[in-house]
């Protein structure tokens, strides 16, 4: 487990990732959550500022309220339904998106390039793959139809130039790419990472920074990232998690299963 | 991938439901009985979504027939999928995900088939898996959609996937073939012996899997009568016609969930998961072996499965109807 430190407070990369994503969310807002990360951050969000922002979950949930201590392993499951306002089929919940429904589809990331395209499918050719990991799920269809964030670690292995396959789109190949692909709709909002905040270049679509975590330098993000970042004209350092913010986190994931 | 065997032609569709025997009667049987209904190198669906209402009983069923060949589909596969690749009674399983849990990490019997090319994980996005069957249901041969383009997952597709220009906005879409599976297994929390199905939390894709399909084998936690099934119609969400066999089976999704009555048992899928890390064949085999071939009936399952975990995870099951 790798600790943070800042003043008095201790925290886990985990628990960086999910209070620096709920700052991106607006009250008012419908996000489409993975789970793990982005429903705790979502959460956060409720808790702290954006009590009328509304969680759907892939299984088929609309507006679920999720109890302390109970969340659930998977998208698809009963812990998902908890005092939700409607369920529907899976396809009509992701049928939400396209749409225009959802103003951000969150979710977590294995595999990144510098067009911010995902990958969840292969390690390697993905004809002689030297892992074959559990696919796309929802992944594809959110990336395609809605504005994304995407948190997860900050690795070289995992911040590639190019990556293995495109399972999640994001700019695809950079500049007006994704549009001419048929995507005319939505893409790869934010990046947040343990190290950083990034965005994607108006013209290019190339990965920038726009802010770095506290403590964290320019270099240290270009030493863990494997392509040629952008920075933004005025990188700015995020304020480090405050003890509310914490307090509320461990209150929901009391067992520390997604934030440890 | 031929794009013709991918859509059953239209005409066939409409003769094949004609030969069905639709009236309302009584089709209650044991999964023994069921499993017949079910050919070698059928395309099977199978209801619920990952954890979720998975129809493990009749699975488990035709695990033992001995089944051949059968193409699997779900909207999400989990350990049941694992099972019937390393039985041999599945080389192709096609979903938008695969892999018994998140919390489990990959699945390594997953990757032994797929990574030594004995099996085929075929895969479809999650909305798109959904949409073929939708468009199964509807009765035409293929949905547009808005996803899918520009990734590989869309690419690998080969000729399954095709493009078209939308004749009235010139927008360039996505077109999914319908998909009609041979047969559908669906498990819910009750029906009639007519198989009129009534389901309670997440429906998942599952009417839509009963309506495309040529046949439907229910398994129920509870065999309701008519008359009650009549009281509430606005409940009922699988209709009688649609449906072949029906066979009650009380915790017919263990060690899965199914919504109300019981929650996944955890300490069961940790176990599978354990025993399928260090050699995925071997741990898959014994696997088998202990829960599928030893066991006289499903009551004997459950027993092997422990009356503790039995009762654990009925009681956080019904927690949901709790205030």
């Amino acid at each position: 487990m790798t600790k943070h430190q800042s003043g008095g407070t201790t925290y886990t990369a985990s628990e960086l990732l999910c209070v620096m994503a709920a700052r991106l969310l607006k009250d008012g807002q419908t996000v489409f959550a993975g789970i793990g990360v982005p429903l705790l951050a979502a959460t956060l969000a409720q808790h702290q500022f954006a009590p009328h922002l509304t969680i759907l979950f892939e299984g088929g949930t609309i507006g679920p309220r999720i109890v302390p201590g109970e969340l659930p392993p998977s998208t698809n499951e009963q812990r998902c339904t908890r005092y939700a306002n409607m369920v529907l089929p899976i396809t009509d919940v992701l049928l939400l998106l396209q749409r225009g429904y959802v103003d951000i589809g969150f979710m977590g990331g294995a595999q990144i390039d510098r067009f911010g395209n995902l990958n969840s499918s292969f390690i390697g050719d993905a004809d002689n793959p030297k892992t074959r990991l559990p696919g796309t799920g929802g992944g594809n269809d959110i990336s395609s139809l809605t504005n994304m964030i995407v948190a997860m670690k900050h690795e070289k292995r995992r911040f590639v130039p190019d990556v293995d396959f495109i399972t999640s789109p994001g700019w695809i190949r950079g500049r007006r790419s994704r549009a001419e692909a048929g995507l005319p709709e939505g893409g790869l909002w934010r990046v947040v990472t343990d190290l950083a905040l990034m965005g994607f270049d108006e013209e290019t679509r190339e990965m920038k920074v726009l802010a770095l975590q506290h403590g964290v330098t320019r270099e240290q993000v270009q030493d863990n990232t494997g392509f040629k970042l952008l920075f933004d004209r005025k990188v700015e350092t995020v304020e480090p998690p405050r003890k509310e913010e914490l307090a509320t986190l461990r209150r929901l994931d009391p067992d520390r299963r997604f934030t440890a | 991938m031929s794009t013709q065997s991918l859509v059953t032609p239209y005409r066939k569709l409409r003769e094949d439901t004609l030969a069905r025997d639709r009236g309302l009667r009584e089709k209650v049987m044991s999964l023994e009985e069921a499993a017949k209904l079910v050919s070698d190198g059928d395309h099977v669906a199978l209801g619920g979504c990952h954890l979720s209402r998975t129809p493990y009983a009749m699975i488990w069923a035709l695990i033992r027939a001995r089944k051949q060949n059968l193409t699997v589909s779900r909207s999400i596969a989990s350990s049941e999928s694992d099972l019937l690749l390393a039985s041999g009674v599945s080389r192709h399983v096609v979903t938008s995900w695969f892999s018994q849990g998140l919390i489990w990490g990959v699945s390594k019997v997953m990757r032994h088939y797929t990574e030594n090319k004995l099996a085929v994980f075929e895969e479809w996005s999650h909305m798109s898996m959904g949409l073929r069957y939708r468009a199964g249901a509807m009765g035409i041969p293929f949905m547009p959609s808005r996803t899918m383009l520009g990734s590989g997952v869309g690419e690998r597709l080969g000729d399954g996937l095709k493009t078209m220009t939308c004749p009235f906005t010139g927008e360039e879409l996505a077109l999914l073939p319908a998909l009609n599976p041979d047969v559908a297994l669906i498990h819910v929390q009750r029906c009639d012996a007519y198989g009129n199905a009534q389901l309670d939390g997440l429906q998942f894709m599952d009417l839509d899997i009963a309506m495309a399909a040529k046949r439907v084998i229910l398994t129920t936690e509870r065999i309701i009568s008519n008359e009650q099934i009549r009281r509430t119609p606005d409940q009922t969400r699988i209709p009688f016609f649609t449906v072949d066999a029906v066979v009650e089976v009380q915790i017919g999704c263990a060690p899965h969930e199914c919504y109300g009555v019981y929650e996944p048992f955890f300490s069961h899928l940790d176990e599978y998961a354990h025993m399928t890390t260090e050699d995925a064949v071997k741990g898959a085999q014994d696997y088998l072996a202990r829960y599928y071939y030893e066991p006289k009936s499903w009551a004997d399952y459950l027993s092997k499965l422990g009356m503790d975990a039995v009762l654990d995870a009925c009681r956080r099951g019904r927690s949901v109807h709790n205030d």
